[in-house]
C-alpha cells in the first residue's frame, strides 16, 4: 500500500469508475434519483427536530440548535454509511475479485468516497439553512474541513477493519450495526452536551467525550456555529491526556486497520 | 543484475508451486464456530485441508501460446488464478516478466443494471483505460460488437450471446503483453467462434505477446498452442508439444464411468436385464458398452431398449431401439443368455452433468424388466458448442 501505487495511473483511474458506478446505481430506478441524496437527510432533519426542539424541548435556549442538530445528524450520517458501506464492500464486489487482480483497498476506498459524495451534498443543503438560521460564520469555519477530513480518515481506518473481519466472520456486521446504535445515543448528538452536564455532571460528560466521534463531532459543530454554544472537549478539562486520548484512538484504528487489512487481503480472493 | 539477461525471453517462471484450501466443515463462516474451536484448543478442527496444486514449475517464454489442459478438478483453474495473481501460493513463486491482464473471464465486472455503454467504461477501467481513451476506442468496439441499437439498454436486457460479444470486443483492445484466458472457446455462437478464431491467429504471429489458455478443447490446443501442459489432481503429467499433451488428455477420458447401479434406482420385473455399463468419452465419441442378460426361463424376441439423456432430471434426447430400422420388430435373446452391445454418439454433448436412464422391456414396450433412473451420470466435456444440440443424433449401435 504505497502512496505511489495509490495514485498510479491504473488505480485512479479504477477507483473513478468504481464511485461513478455506485454514485449512479445507488438511486436506480427511484423516481426521484439523486434527490433522494438531499432529501433522505432533510427528511430524517424534520422528524428529529420536530421530537426533540418541539415536544421533547432539548436544547432549549441554545442558539442555533436546531441547525447544529442537522450538522451533527449528516456527519453521523457519513460516518455510519462510510463504515457500513465500506465493511461489505469486499463481500459486495466478491465476483470482481475472484477474477481479476486488482489492489483491494481500492474497493474499500471507493465505497467511502461514495459516502463522501453525499456527505458534501448534504453540507451544502446545511449551510443553506445554517445562513437562514443566521449562523455568523467566524475563521474556525476554515478548520471544518480538515475536522471532517479527520473523520473521513477514521471512518476509512474502521472500514478498511471491518471489511477485512467480515470476509472471515460476517458477524461482524451484525455487531456493528448494535454498536453504532449505542454509540448513536452515547454521543451529544440529539442532545446537547450542556444537557448531559446539567443531569448528569462533568464526568458524565468526559466520559461521553472520550470516544473519538463524539469529539469530533462537537469540534466540527462549534467550529461552525461557534464555541459559545456547543461545548468541546476542551471546555470541559484542560488535561492533556483527556485531550488526547480520541486521537490516540483514532491513531491506533488507523494504523492497526492498515496492518490487519494488508495482512489479510492475499486471501480475500478465496475466502470471499 | 546479470540474471536479467538469462530471462529476457522468459514470459513467466513458475517455481514448485502448491495450494491448499481451506474448506469449513460446517456451512458459513461464523464466530461461533471460530469461538467453538477456540474452545476446544484446536484451531484446524472446522476445515477441511484440501491439497489442490502440488510442486508445479514450469517456464513460459515470451511470444509463446501455451495451454493448460486437464479435467474438471485437476487444478488448472487455481494455477491460472495464481499466475493471474488473483491467489496466492501458498509456496514456491511466480515469476512474471511484461504487463499481464489478469483476465479470468470475458466480462468481468459487468454490472447487469448499467447499459451497455456504462459497462464499456467500467470494463475498460479494469484493463488499465481511461476515460478518455474508451471514448476513442468506444466506435471500433460497438462496431466490432455489432451492437449499436443496444448501447443505451442495461446489460440485463442482452441475450448471452449480446454480452460475450461485447464482452471479447472489449477485451480484444487490451494492450498488455501477457494474456490470461480461461475458456473463453466454450462460448458464443459459429460467427462469434470465428472472431475468436481470427483473433487467436493474430496473437499467434504476434511474437511479442504471450498468451495462456485454459481449456477442454483439445482443437483449440492442438490449432493455437505451441505448448501446452496437462494436469491431473494438482501434478503435472505431460508437458510439450501440445499435440502429444493433447493425446495424453484424450486418453485420460478412457473409461471414465462404470456403474455401480444401485438398487433404489432399479425397477423392473427383472427377467431381461442389463449387466456392466461402461461409458467411454473421448474428443470424438461418446460410447456405451453393455451386456443384457436373460434371467428367466423362457426366450424372447420382443425386447425394446430405451435411452435418455438428462440434464436436471429434464430429457434432452432420448430414443428406443423401437425406432430404429434394425430393431423395429424387437431384439431376439434366448432364456439364460447374454448379448453385448455398443453405443456410440457422437460426443458434441457440450459441458454438462448429464445422467442416463435406461430400460429394457419385454412384449414391444408392454412390461418393463429392468428400468434404471439413472444408470449413470456423467460430466459431458466436449466443447463443441457449435452445433451441439442438433447433430445429437440417436446413435450407432452395433451388436456383439
Amino acid at each position: 500500500m504505497k502512496i505511489s501505487n495509490i495514485i498510479s495511473r491504473r488505480n485512479r483511474i479504477l477507483l473513478r469508475e468504481l464511485v461513478v458506478t455506485d454514485f449512479k446505481l445507488r438511486y436506480q430506478g427511484s423516481v426521484l434519483g439523486y434527490v433522494w441524496s438531499l432529501l433522505k437527510p432533510l427528511m430524517l432533519f424534520a422528524i428529529m427536530y420536530v421530537v426533540f426542539v418541539h415536544f421533547l424541548r432539548f436544547g432549549e435556549g441554545i442558539p442555533h440548535f436546531a441547525v447544529s442538530l442537522l450538522l451533527g445528524l449528516v456527519l453521523w450520517t457519513f460516518f455510519t454509511e462510510a463504515t457500513n458501506q465500506g465493511m461489505q464492500s469486499i463481500i459486495a464486489r466478491g465476483d470482481l475479485l475472484r477474477k481479476i487482480n486488482f489492489p483491494k483497498y481500492i474497493i474499500v476506498i471507493s465505497s467511502t468516497i461514495s459516502a463522501l459524495i453525499n456527505l458534501v451534498l448534504n453540507l451544502i443543503v446545511v449551510f443553506i439553512f445554517m445562513i437562514f438560521d443566521g449562523v455568523d460564520f467566524g475563521w474556525t469555519a476554515l478548520i471544518f474541513p480538515l475536522t471532517v477530513l479527520v473523520i473521513y480518515a477514521f471512518s476509512l481506518g474502521l472500514a478498511f477493519f471491518l471489511a477485512a473481519v467480515n470476509i472471515k466472520y460476517k458477524d461482524v456486521s451484525h455487531l456493528w450495526e448494535v454498536f453504532l446504535q449505542g454509540l448513536f445515543y452515547a454521543t451529544p448528538l440529539i442532545y446537547p452536551l450542556q444537557m448531559v452536564m446539567e443531569f448528569g455532571g462533568q464526568f458524565a460528560a468526559q466520559i461521553l467525550m472520550i470516544s473519538p466521534i463524539a469529539v469530533l463531532l462537537q469540534a466540527a459543530r462549534a467550529q461552525v456555529v461557534g464555541h459559545e454554544n456547543v461545548i468541546t472537549a476542551d471546555q470541559l478539562s484542560s488535561n492533556p491526556v483527556f485531550l488526547a486520548v480520541p486521537y490516540v484512538i483514532i491513531a491506533v484504528v488507523i494504523l492497526a486497520a492498515t496492518v490487519y487489512f494488508k495482512k489479510s487481503q492475499g486471501k480475500f480472493a478465496e475466502q470471499v | 543484475m546479470s540474471s536479467v539477461k538469462d530471462h529476457k525471453e522468459k514470459a513467466i517462471i513458475v517455481k514448485d508451486i502448491h495450494k491448499s484450501f481451506k474448506l469449513p466443515h460446517e456451512k458459513g463462516s461464523g464466530l461461533k464456530q471460530a469461538i467453538l474451536n477456540l474452545a476446544r484448543g484446536n484451531t484446524k478442527s472446522g476445515y477441511d485441508l484440501q491439497h489442490v496444486l502440488k510442486g508445479i514449475s514450469f517456464e513460459v517464454e515470451k511470444g509463446d501460446f501455451f495451454g493448460i489442459v486437464g479435467r474438471n478438478g485437476s487444478g488448472k483453474s487455481t494455477l491460472l488464478k495464481m499466475l493471474a495473481g488473483i491467489y496466492q501460493p501458498d509456496s514456491g513463486s511466480i515469476t512474471t516478466h511484461g504487463s499481464l491482464i489478469p483476465f479470468i473471464e470475458l466480462g468481468v465486472g459487468f454490472n447487469p443494471e448499467l447499459t451497455g455503454r456504462e459497462n464499456i467504461f467500467l470494463n475498460g477501467a479494469l484493463l488499465g483505460f481511461s476515460h478518455k481513451e474508451m471514448e476513442a476506442m468506444y466506435d471500433e468496439i460497438v462496431d466490432f460488437a455489432e451492437l449499436h441499437d443496444f448501447m443505451g439498454q442495461k446489460l440485463k436486457n442482452y441475450s448471452s450471446g449480446m454480452q460475450v460479444r461485447l464482452a471479447f470486443s472489449i477485451a480484444i483492445r487490451a494492450k498488455s503483453d501477457i494474456l490470461v484466458l480461461d475458456e473463453v472457446l466454450a462460448v458464443g455462437d459459429e460467427a462469434f467462434q470465428k472472431k475468436c478464431n481470427n483473433f487467436f491467429n493474430e496473437i499467434k504471429k504476434d511474437k511479442q505477446k504471450t498468451v495462456i489458455l485454459v481449456t477442454h478443447s483439445m482443437d483449440a490446443v492442438r490449432r493455437y498452442c505451441n505448448k501446452a501442459l496437462l494436469i491431473e489432481k494438482g501434478k503435472i503429467i505431460a508437458a510439450g508439444d501440445p499435440n502429444e499433451v493433447a493425446d495424453e488428455y484424450s486418453k485420460q477420458f478412457i473409461a471414465t464411468n462404470t456403474t455401480s447401479i444401485k438398487k433404489k434406482n432399479r425397477h423392473g420385473t427383472g427377467e431381461v436385464m442389463y449387466d456392466k455399463l461402461v461409458l467411454k468419452q473421448d474428443d470424438e465419441w461418446l460410447t456405451l458398452d453393455f451386456d443384457i442378460v436373460n434371467k428367466s426361463t423362457s426366450d424372447y424376441t420382443d425386447v425394446t431398449m430405451g435411452f435418455d439423456f438428462c440434464v436436471n432430471d429434464e430429457i434432452v434426447i432420448g430414443n428406443d431401439t423401437r425406432f430404429m430400422k434394425e430393431f423395429k420388430s424387437g431384439i431376439a435373446i434366448e432364456a439364460g443368455s447374454k448379448k453385448h452391445f455398443t453405443l456410440k454418439f457422437p460426443n458434441n454433448f457440450g459441458n454438462h452433468a448429464f445422467s442416463l436412464n435406461t430400460n429394457i422391456t419385454t412384449g414391444l414396450g408392454i412390461n418393463v424388466t429392468d428400468h434404471m433412473r439413472p444408470a449413470l451420470t456423467f460430466d459431458s466435456k466436449h466443447v463443441s458448442y457449435s452445433d451441439a444440440w442438433k447433430v445429437l443424433s440417436f446413435p450407432e449401435i452395433h451388436e456383439g
